[in-house]
């Protein structure tokens, strides 16, 4: 029984994640992403190496996707409408509602830059027909034995980690996330589990970031410097997510501040998405879910759609335009408009990929921006990186392991440098093995198996009822007696040929082999002196009144620092120990000689099974030593018993 | 109430919301007529029962004059609360009696119910314990209970109908009347309340997995799935195969239970079906829309056609209908009044009808009335995870996925929190079309609504079927306005449970005693057990085994010992016993083995001789002795002397030593044990 990883994407890098995992055999595929930053074969997985013969749909019991980003779904349609892939797909409700906005403005992007389509529109339709939305912490049955479930990850909505397990084999696929909350999504959450693999991104491995809110801040301080002195500012963001985070801070602020420069969204595609964050606001922070009913937080009052004339109007604007990173269209023809001028501000994310022209104003502080060999732009405009990202730091991932402590850890979606400190720290600190695959590389380990046997009643009548035990730290004779459960399950394995191993309970199997059980019992008689009993009980004196239960009781007292008997009437008894005042002066357990009806004393009788030698002749042997002098039936008189 | 691993489990805590119907409503002077139209009975009033039969009849005079109370779960009040493990919500309508329950002294149970039964049950609290201070506001503050205001003869004297009621069927149920809970009950009853996603699973005391599976009647309500170590049970509530608003019923998930209860009594209709021992559904009814009258739908079902026959066109047939009739009234001049408490109803006619104003000349306003419809509505536009395919879609194409969020914006529908608001007299207009609570016509706006139409000939009165309606009109008596009373799909028709059942393939079936006639002659096909309200039924134990998970490492650490006579091999376990998620583990002992590893059960035979000679290799001697037989000890016994004394007696199942000396005594113990088999 073993889990094996392959990497497919993002292994030693960002972008199109798509990981393999196969569980005692069933294969699942975590996010199937495109590469923003190729266009050869190199911006989808290797999907070959799923299948030699492209048979995808019995190579792989089930696709999950975590989120709607592009670098973890952008490879979808191809994967399902020109490979032909045909199995389930699973991914949340609001995944499943965003992700055909992401892959078709992706796509139109694609198409404007004069690439060839690798799908069409058609194809993001037939490709979502496919695809079974999840709940959160919905239990899926994907076939008899697998089954998977999704948990919040917060990053952007409906971001989900996703665990499954097979039999007793259980992982966690993380995807991107979040450990604290921010304006609109909240912090990453997971039930604790025993997992044999966790699967986790990494993209700020080293990074430990302070509050968001003073980076929120910043923003908006810059923001409104810039629009305050007649400036334009331009917010180039893909259509969901980051857009709709910052509408809220805007339009929250634009309220208190009471500002009435317009924002605008730049095409009806962003205002539509808006319509979908309405719908799944249940999908965000508590604070923003709580505006459903008043006025939903989504509902924004200050933005409007933007028209391309009003691109070189005069005055102050704050504009939202796809795509992110300014990698062509819409926000790349604003770009080339509003850059030249110093009194526009334009806003970065915090991560760029390489070749575009937000990775370009990125590094230093170009003055020109080559766009191809003929266009050239001038950069005089002001640069605003946006410090805080939907990604967990490196404090977070530590957390999410350290909760977690699985028996293993996989790193992807990270750099190769900054993964190998993060590597060392979860082997170090956390004492956990630690993995980072480069891309079409395999990790294999062990995955937890149990042996399964059927337990009879009896037996798990038996485990469940507490055995306590009386334990007395011996080396120190004021310490408190020790009381605890110790329930250790005993019984009895049997595999008979041709049947399921059972779990019996001891009796039991003598019933099953027919046959009874035999007890070896140890049986010893003795005497006390009645002066030494009077130290104890001074009113034995009074034969006549005297109470045999009493007696037992206060020897009990006596002996309760040592060891804890339980008072029975007429005996003291702790598991097959008893002891009880004996007046049979035929007593078989009187040594030899050893009984005498005219001796002036009480005749105690112990009888016990071997298993609890040790304590029975602990216990005789304390009785023994009340009398403090020397060991008592040394010194007895030794009269004959009559017969 | 449910017994499963030792775990007492309720399954929902409703309000007989229908006995409501024994209080006169707060009578206004404003809208009382001072002549009433003629009456005409023949024509709008339903044809009664049982009720007429009876030699008293009914006046509004007869109903009682006071702060209502309300009536629990029968039998509820007698059980001990503390007694309750779990409590499962099945729909917004299970949830009604809860607060009674939670606010009990040492009521410690775990509550659950989906995200959505227990916000929708909180707006229709929320709305009973405002509407209710109506009542508070026009009687002060009275402290004494209603049954307080009669002697026990004149409780005697009460009409018949009325009497039922009150002390149920067999004069026990006086104790199940309470006085109202207050806003605080609920809101500390809902933070008691964990909810749970559909599918989700919740884990009870490491032991029983609780699973909550769609069941089609109402956003968010469920049948549940519980899962022990040894049996798995479902718990079928009333259910719909496919609804036009919520998420379809899952059958599905109940395939192949060990147990399954079946509670869905939508279908006995007519038979007094209520108060079983699991739910007390008082609301659900069914048959068919007594207009539409297509309740002679006797078609043969398969399983497949079970699954594919589409019962929502059906339903939307009903609707249209009373879209239709309303349009009538409408035209001709009068108001319509829907007092329907089923949200997934509600939803629809909203739709339904903002298409036929749309497609007809008449412009008329749709109201809707109610303390937390503002809130309810847009609660339900957020929430598309529960509903059926075909709003999910909506989600999909970017399309809101209810109407009713647009016809708002366009002014089509007006929604206010009671009749007194100001907005709502600015605003009133007739005729129109209000929706409200139903609260069996005592409660709220339906009260000032019905008093002010009901001599109005021309206006028109929806009621769901059900409810005892004579008696609920009573004090709206004369009634000159039309009344058209319809039923909803509100669980699984009758003859689709057989096929259904047969379908799941449970290994056991439980179903209320007075459904015996109908499914005993199917008993051959299907396993049948009939429990009786109010009593234990107990199930024959089930022979499963439990499973347990044996850690790998401790499975290695096994020695095993094959028995001499026959093909079985068998090894001592020891280890520790964990449950988790309802399964069992058993996990190599942590702490290092204090005591030597002796065995623990011996068996076979010893004899003197065997065990003198094993005595005399380790050096202990010794002789056989003959005993006098009268002294009870058996016969023989063997003397040791050396090298010390001890008296081993040899008895049919056990063997005896008696020494002083300890170290003679485990000498000789093992060399008995030598002689024994053990493990
Ligand atoms: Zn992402
Ligand atoms: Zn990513
Ligand atoms: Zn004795």
């Amino acid at each position: 029984m073993a889990i094996d990883c392959l990497v497919l994407g993002a292994g030693q890098e960002v972008g199109k994640s798509c990981v393999i995992v196969s569980i005692n055999g069933k294969r699942i595929m975590f996010d199937c992403g495109m590469h923003m930053g190729y266009a050869d074969h190199r911006r989808y997985p290797d999907f070959s190496l799923i299948s030699k013969s492209a048979d995808f749909n019995s190579a792989l019991s089930c696709i999950i996707i975590t989120h709607f980003h592009l670098d973890h779904i952008g490879a979808l349609p191809y994967f399902t409408e020109v490979c032909g892939y045909n199995g389930p797909i699973y991914m949340t409700y609001p995944t499943k509602a965003l992700a055909p906005l992401m892959l078709e403005d992706y796509r139109k992007v694609m198409v404007g830059r004069g690439e060839e389509e690798q799908f069409t529109y058609e194809n993001i339709l037939d490709c979502m027909k496919k695809v079974t939305a999840v709940d959160l912490k919905q239990t899926v049955q994907v076939d008899k034995d697998l089954q998977i479930r999704g948990y919040y990850a917060g990053h952007v909505l409906g971001a989900a980690m996703f665990y499954a397990s097979l039999g007793d084999a259980a992982m966690v696929y993380t995807g991107d996330y979040n450990m604290t909350p921010d304006r609109h999504l909240g912090a990453a959450q997971i039930d604790r589990m025993q997992l044999d693999v966790l699967i986790t991104e990494s993209t700020y491995a080293t990074t430990i970031r302070d509050s968001k809110y003073a980076r929120e801040r910043e923003f908006l301080k810059a923001v409104h410097k810039c629009v305050s002195n007649g400036g334009k500012v331009l917010i180039p963001t893909f259509a969901l997510g980051r857009a709709q985070e910052l509408c809220i801070l805007l339009d929250d602020y634009w309220e208190r501040m009471n500002l009435k420069v317009p924002i605008y969204f730049s095409a009806g595609l962003t205002m539509q998405a808006n319509l979908y964050y309405k719908v799944l606001i249940n999908w965000t922070s508590q604070k923003v879910k709580d505006t459903y009913a008043t006025r939903n937080a989504f509902d924004f009052k200050n933005v409007h759609s933007f028209d391309r004339s009003l691109l070189d109007a005069p005055g102050p604007c704050v504009l939202f335009a796809t795509p992110g990173m300014i990698s062509g269209g819409f926000s790349l023809e604003v770009f080339k408009h509003w850059a030249p001028s110093e009194a526009n501000l334009i806003t970065l994310p915090g991560y760029c990929v390489a070749g575009t022209v937000g990775h370009k104003l990125m590094s230093g502080k170009p003055t020109k921006v080559d766009l191809d060999k003929d266009t050239q732009i001038d950069v005089r405009c002001q640069i605003h990186q946006l410090s805080f990202s939907p990604h967990t730091d490196a404090k977070g991932i530590m957390d999410l392991v350290k909760f977690l402590s699985p028996k293993h850890v996989v790193l992807v979606h990270g750099e190769k440098p900054k993964m190998d400190l993060l590597k060392a720290r979860i082997k170090s600190e956390l004492g956990i093995q630690c993995y980072d695959p480069a891309n079409t590389e395999t990790v294999s380990f062990p995955s937890t198996h149990f042996v399964k046997a059927d337990a009879s009643n009896t037996f798990i009548r038996s485990s469940l009822t507490p055995n306590f035990e009386f334990l007395k730290d011996e080396a120190k004779a004021m310490a408190p007696l020790e009381v605890r459960d110790g329930r250790v399950t005993e019984g009895i394995l049997a595999m008979e040929k041709g049947q399921k191993v059972k779990i019996l309970h001891q009796d039991e199997l003598l019933t099953m082999i027919g046959t009874e059980k035999t007890e070896v019992e140890f049986g010893y008689c003795f005497a006390l002196r009645l002066c030494s009993l009077k130290r104890v009980l001074p009113a034995i004196e009074e034969v006549s009144v005297f109470d045999e239960n009493l007696l037992l009781s206060v020897l009990n007292m006596k002996l309760s620092n040592e060891v804890g008997l339980q008072d029975r009437v007429g005996s003291l008894e702790v598991n097959s120990f008893r002891l009880s005042i004996c007046k049979n002066n035929s007593c078989p357990h009187r040594s030899n000689g050893d009984s005498d009806g005219s001796y002036e004393g009480m005749f105690f009788c112990c009888n016990w099974s071997n298993l609890d030698m040790k304590l029975a002749w602990r216990v005789i042997s304390l009785l023994k030593n009340m009398d403090s002098s020397v060991d008592l039936t040394n010194k007895m008189p030794f009269n004959n018993v009559e017969r | 109430m449910v017994n499963l691993c030792g775990f007492h489990i309720l399954f929902d805590c409703p309000l007989d919301l229908s006995a409501l119907t024994i209080f006169s409503p707060i009578s206004t002077s404003l809208y009382e007529h001072t002549s009433a139209a003629p009456s005409s009975d023949s024509l709008d009033t339903p044809v009664v029962g049982a009720m007429l039969e009876t030699e008293k009849l009914l006046d509004r005079t007869n109903l009682i004059p006071a702060e209502p109370y309300y009536k629990t779960v029968e039998r509820l009040h007698l059980w001990n609360a503390s007694l309750i493990d779990v409590v499962l919500i099945s729909s917004p309508m299970g949830m009604l009696g809860l607060p009674f329950l939670t606010r009990t002294d040492g009521f410690s149970a775990k509550i659950y119910a989906t995200e959505a039964t227990a916000r929708l049950g909180q707006f229709m609290m929320e709305d009973l314990v405002a509407m209710h201070m109506e009542f508070k506001q026009f009687y002060g503050p009275n402290e004494t209970s209603f049954l307080q205001l009669f002697k026990w003869e004149e409780l005697e004297a009460l009409p018949p109908a009325l009497k039922e009621i009150i002390l149920g069927k067999d004069g026990t149920e006086l104790g199940s009347w309470m006085p109202l809970y207050s806003a605080a009950d609920v809101r500390d009853c809902l933070r008691k309340v964990q909810t749970l996603k559909y599918a989700e699973e919740a884990c009870y005391n490491g032991t029983l997995i609780i699973k909550a599976f769609s069941s089609g009647l109402e956003i968010g309500s469920c049948n549940w799935s519980l899962k022990g170590p040894k049996r798995n049970i479902s718990y079928i509530s009333s259910s719909v195969f496919s609804s036009g608003v919520a998420m379809d019923f899952n059958f599905q998930a109940h395939l192949g239970s060990d147990v399954l209860i079946y509670s869905d009594f939508a279908s006995w209709n007519g038979t007094n079906c209520v108060g079983d021992e699991n739910s007390c559904s008082s609301l659900v009814t069914g048959g068919d829309c007594s207009i539409t009258g297509d309740n002679e739908y006797t078609r043969e079902l398969n399983a497949d056609s079970l699954l594919n026959f589409d019962e929502s066109s059906e339903e939307m047939e009903k609707l249209n209908f009373i879209c239709s009739c309303s349009m009538n009234s409408v035209k001709a001049g009068g108001s319509v009044l829907i007092p329907i408490g089923r949200l997934g109803i509600v939803l629809q006619l909203l739709e339904l009808f903002a298409l036929h104003i749309d497609s007809s000349d008449v412009k008329v306003p749709i109201f809707i009335i109610s303390s937390v419809a503002e809130e309810l509505l847009a609660y339900t536009s957020i929430l598309p995870e529960w509903l059926c395919k075909h709003r999910q879609e909506k989600l999909y194409s970017g399309k809101p996925v209810f109407g009713h969020e647009e016809l708002i914006k366009e002014k089509k529908i007006h929604i206010f929190p009671t009749v007194h608001s100001h907005e709502l007299l600015m605003m009133w207009q007739e005729p129109c079309i209000v929706v409200c609570p139903h609260w069996s016509l005592r409660l709220g706006p339906v009260v000032h609504l019905l008093q002010r139409w009901h001599a109005d000939p021309n206006s028109l009165l929806v009621l769901e079927e059900g409810i005892d309606t004579d008696l609920a009109l009573l004090p709206y008596k004369p009634i000159a306005m039309k009344v058209l009373e319809c039923s909803f799909l509100s669980g699984i028709k009758l003859e689709k449970v057989p096929p259904l059942l047969k379908m799941l393939q449970p290994k056991l079936i439980l179903l209320p005693d007075h459904t015996k006639p109908y499914f005993a002659p199917l008993s051959e096909s299907l396993p049948c057990l009939f429990y009786l309200e109010d009593e234990t039924l107990r199930l024959p134990n089930s022979n499963n085994l439990s499973e347990l998970h044996i850690a790998t490492d401790l499975a290695s650490q096994l020695t095993w010992s094959k028995m001499k006579n026959n093909e079985l091999t068998i090894s001592r376990l020891t280890g520790e016993l964990f449950v988790d998620n309802g399964k069992r583990y058993l996990l190599a002992e942590k702490r290092p083995m204090p005591y030597e590893i002796r065995p623990l059960v011996h068996w076979g035979k010893v004899d003197l001789e065997s065990l003198l000679l094993a005595l005399e290799k380790i050096g202990v001697k010794g002789s056989i002795e003959k005993v006098k037989s009268d002294d009870g000890y058996g016969s023989n016994v063997l003397n040791v002397f050396e090298p010390g004394k001890a008296l081993i007696q040899v008895k049919e199942t056990s063997i005896v030593i008696s020494t002083s000396d300890k170290s003679l005594a485990s000498l000789v113990s093992d060399a008995v044990h030598t002689l024994l088999d053990g493990i």
